[in-house]
């Protein structure tokens, strides 16, 4: 009960290598353009890469490698699609969209309805069965169309962003809704909320221009990114560059200095990652040899929970109102990021 | 509820219009062009004597086989058109933009021209003519000939309205039913269809109203032989030459039933909604604005 796919389609720069295993719900994150939806897409048999095999269950979705291509056409695939928009059938009330897959599959109408009253009552939903989904609201619709997708019985769910165009008051009880029913179930979620990913997903995998940047437990990707992307999510500052003892070498030949705790030798790709919280912020040039020290360009401030969020260039301080207040801070000047090296990461990639 | 906004110009009504009064008053005489010679021929009725001249003998005829004709003429481009929409809508493949355009041909042709491309077709002497011939078949100056012409200048209107009407609905309800499982065919009798029929409703119609007012094709393809190939615009033409009255009266006919079918097409406003929800969510946004 596993899912196993690779597939290129060189017009989009997309090169994903993924497997997904049984009962496993996987989060995919990344930026925009990175190919998320093109990897929902291909798996769903909406779009056909360029080569590539992917099995689902054993069975071949498509196989583009061999001489002898096999595409699987959407409908005998088993991959329901539920995406940003809910997409429930205009011209049908919420029981008839959620039975249009059971009867579909050849169920007979009315045990296909009493199946799909069941579905509603599962997404808390069997009150707004004879309603139309122009009567529905946004959170009410993408329900319906959680229950519709599941009354499917795919073998594997495909989500896209499917929380992201709710309000702030239905997200939450379609995340609750998410985390019962995606329980046990083969799923891939695509989301850019790092929430979803911790609370919904075993894994996360992160997509960067079509590649994967880095994968695995959500928890041990936030803790420790590898990527530019995953540090972001997790709130992170991510120095890129050269391993150097205990330290990072920059491309631009500065040494960060901090701690690791495995045995990486020197010159290989590695990161330096700190909290925004361990960085303090100085006018002028605090220098001592257990701190790093960088001279940087304010280019942004903003308001962060109770604190001041310093951005400059790819790096981030927090600091009290009162320390930004003192110390004028405003963007475009330049001041001094320090930061202790024992509260700076550093591990290979 | 009268505002007046930034610049100071004044919004009237439900909100603000920028139309120029120059462009008011074209407007105006654009809507008399289309309107007052409609005026003028029913000024010109002879109301004493109108139930008598549409109801002649020869004026039934016609009019019988108008209806019958243009019914036939409909299901046809209905059943050629929704494909054909279909595929140009939906698939892609070469030369596609080429074969939309001739498609579209029929639309701008003189319908004159159209008769003698059918009758080069299906005469005696035409391309399929002499097969059918061997076969037994003269389609010529038949009634055949008249549903073969009026669907040859009908059909456009049915592909170009459902082809319109599949655009703006778009895939994604389709991409949605095939992964729930749904085949091809169920998603098109299931989602296409439904989704589309507003569209196709006001192309049925159309079609419809062009197939009952067709004479430039029908004339030269079907000749004009009263109960065979004479329709009610064929019957108006000839009797204007020996009773001007009678053109008159059927003409009304005429206008009549194509008021009812455009008010049909363009009456409801459901036939413009189209792709459903989309068009239907501002109405929310807009009750929320204070």
């Amino acid at each position: 009960m596993t899912l196993s796919f690779q597939a290129a389609l060189a017009k989009r720069g997309f090169d994903v290598s993924l497997t997904v295993g049984p009962g496993e719900t996987v989060a995919v994150m990344g930026p925009n353009g990175a190919g998320k939806s093109t990897l929902l897409s291909s798996i769903a048999g909406l779009l056909r890469p360029d080569s590539g095999v992917a099995k689902l269950n054993g069975k071949t979705l498509f196989d583009l490698d061999g001489g002898k291509h096999t595409w699987v056409p959407p409908h005998h695939r088993g991959t329901a699609l539920l995406a940003q928009e809910p997409l429930l059938f205009p011209h049908l009330n919420a029981v008839d969209n959620v039975s249009f897959g059971p009867r579909s599959a050849g169920i007979p109408k009315r045990d296909a309805r009493e199946g799909a009253l069941r579905w509603l009552a599962e997404v808390e939903a069997e009150g707004l069965a004879g309603r139309r989904p122009a009567e529905l609201s946004g959170g009410q619709a993408q329900r319906v169309a959680v229950a519709r997708a599941l009354a499917a019985d795919p073998a594997l769910l495909l989500l896209d962003e499917p929380l992201a165009a709710l309000d702030i008051h239905s997200a939450p009880l379609l995340r609750r809704l998410f985390k019962r029913v995606l329980a046990g179930r083969q799923a891939i979620i695509v989301t850019h909320d790092v929430l979803d990913a911790l609370i919904l997903a075993d894994r996360v995998v992160i997509l960067e221009n079509g590649r994967i940047a880095e994968e695995g437990p959500t928890r041990e990707v936030l803790e420790r990114p590898r990527s530019a992307f995953a540090a972001g999510l997790a709130g992170l500052n991510f120095v890129p560059g050269t391993l150097d003892g205990t330290g990072v070498l920059t491309v631009e030949g500065l040494r960060i200095a901090g701690h690791g705790d495995e045995q990486v030798p020197s010159g290989q790709a590695g990161v330096a990652v700190f909290p925004p919280s361990a960085v303090s912020v100085f006018l002028t040039d605090a220098h001592g040899s257990p701190r790093n020290s960088f001279s940087v360009t304010i280019t942004e401030l903003e308001p962060h929970g109770d604190q001041i969020r310093v951005r400059a260039g790819g790096l981030a301080a927090d600091i009290t109102p009162a320390a930004s207040a003192d110390l004028g801070l405003v963007p475009g000047i330049t001041v001094h990021f320090v930061v202790k090296a024992a509260a700076v990461s550093v591990y290979g990639t | 509820m009268s505002q007046v906004n930034t610049k100071g110009a004044k919004v009237v009504g439900q909100g603000y219009s920028g139309v120029p009064g120059w462009v008011r008053a074209l407007a105006v005489v654009a809507a008399v062009v289309v309107v007052l010679p409609l005026l003028a021929m029913v000024l010109r009725v002879d109301w004493a004597q109108f139930i008598p001249l549409v109801t002649s003998e020869s004026s039934l005829t016609a009019l019988g086989l108008s209806l019958r004709t243009s019914a036939a003429s409909t299901v046809l481009c209905i059943v050629l058109g929704v494909p054909l929409a279909l595929v140009l809508a939906r698939d892609t493949f070469r030369l596609q933009g080429l074969l939309r355009s001739l498609v579209l041909l029929p639309l701008v042709l003189p319908p004159v021209v159209g008769g003698i491309a059918l009758l080069y077709t299906f005469g005696r002497q035409g391309l399929l003519g002499q097969t059918l011939e061997v076969l037994g078949l003269r389609i010529a100056f038949s009634t055949t000939a008249v549903v073969l012409a009026q669907t040859f200048v009908a059909l456009p209107f049915l592909v170009v309205s459902l082809e319109g009407a599949l655009r703006t609905s778009g895939s994604r309800y389709e991409a949605v039913a095939a992964t729930l499982g749904a085949r091809p065919g169920t998603v098109f009798r299931r989602v296409t269809l439904p989704l589309v029929l507003p569209g196709l409703a006001s192309g049925v119609v159309l079609s419809f109203a062009r197939s009952l007012g067709e004479f430039g094709a029908t004339l030269t393809f079907a000749g004009s032989l009263q109960g065979v190939t004479r329709t009610l615009p064929l019957e108006i033409y000839l009797q204007r030459e020996t009773d001007p009255d009678a053109a008159v009266a059927l003409s009304l006919v005429l206008v009549a039933v194509a008021v009812a079918v455009v008010a049909l097409a363009y009456g409801r406003p459901v036939a413009r909604s189209g792709a459903g929800k989309r068009a239907t969510t501002p109405a929310p946004a807009g009750g929320n604005r204070q």
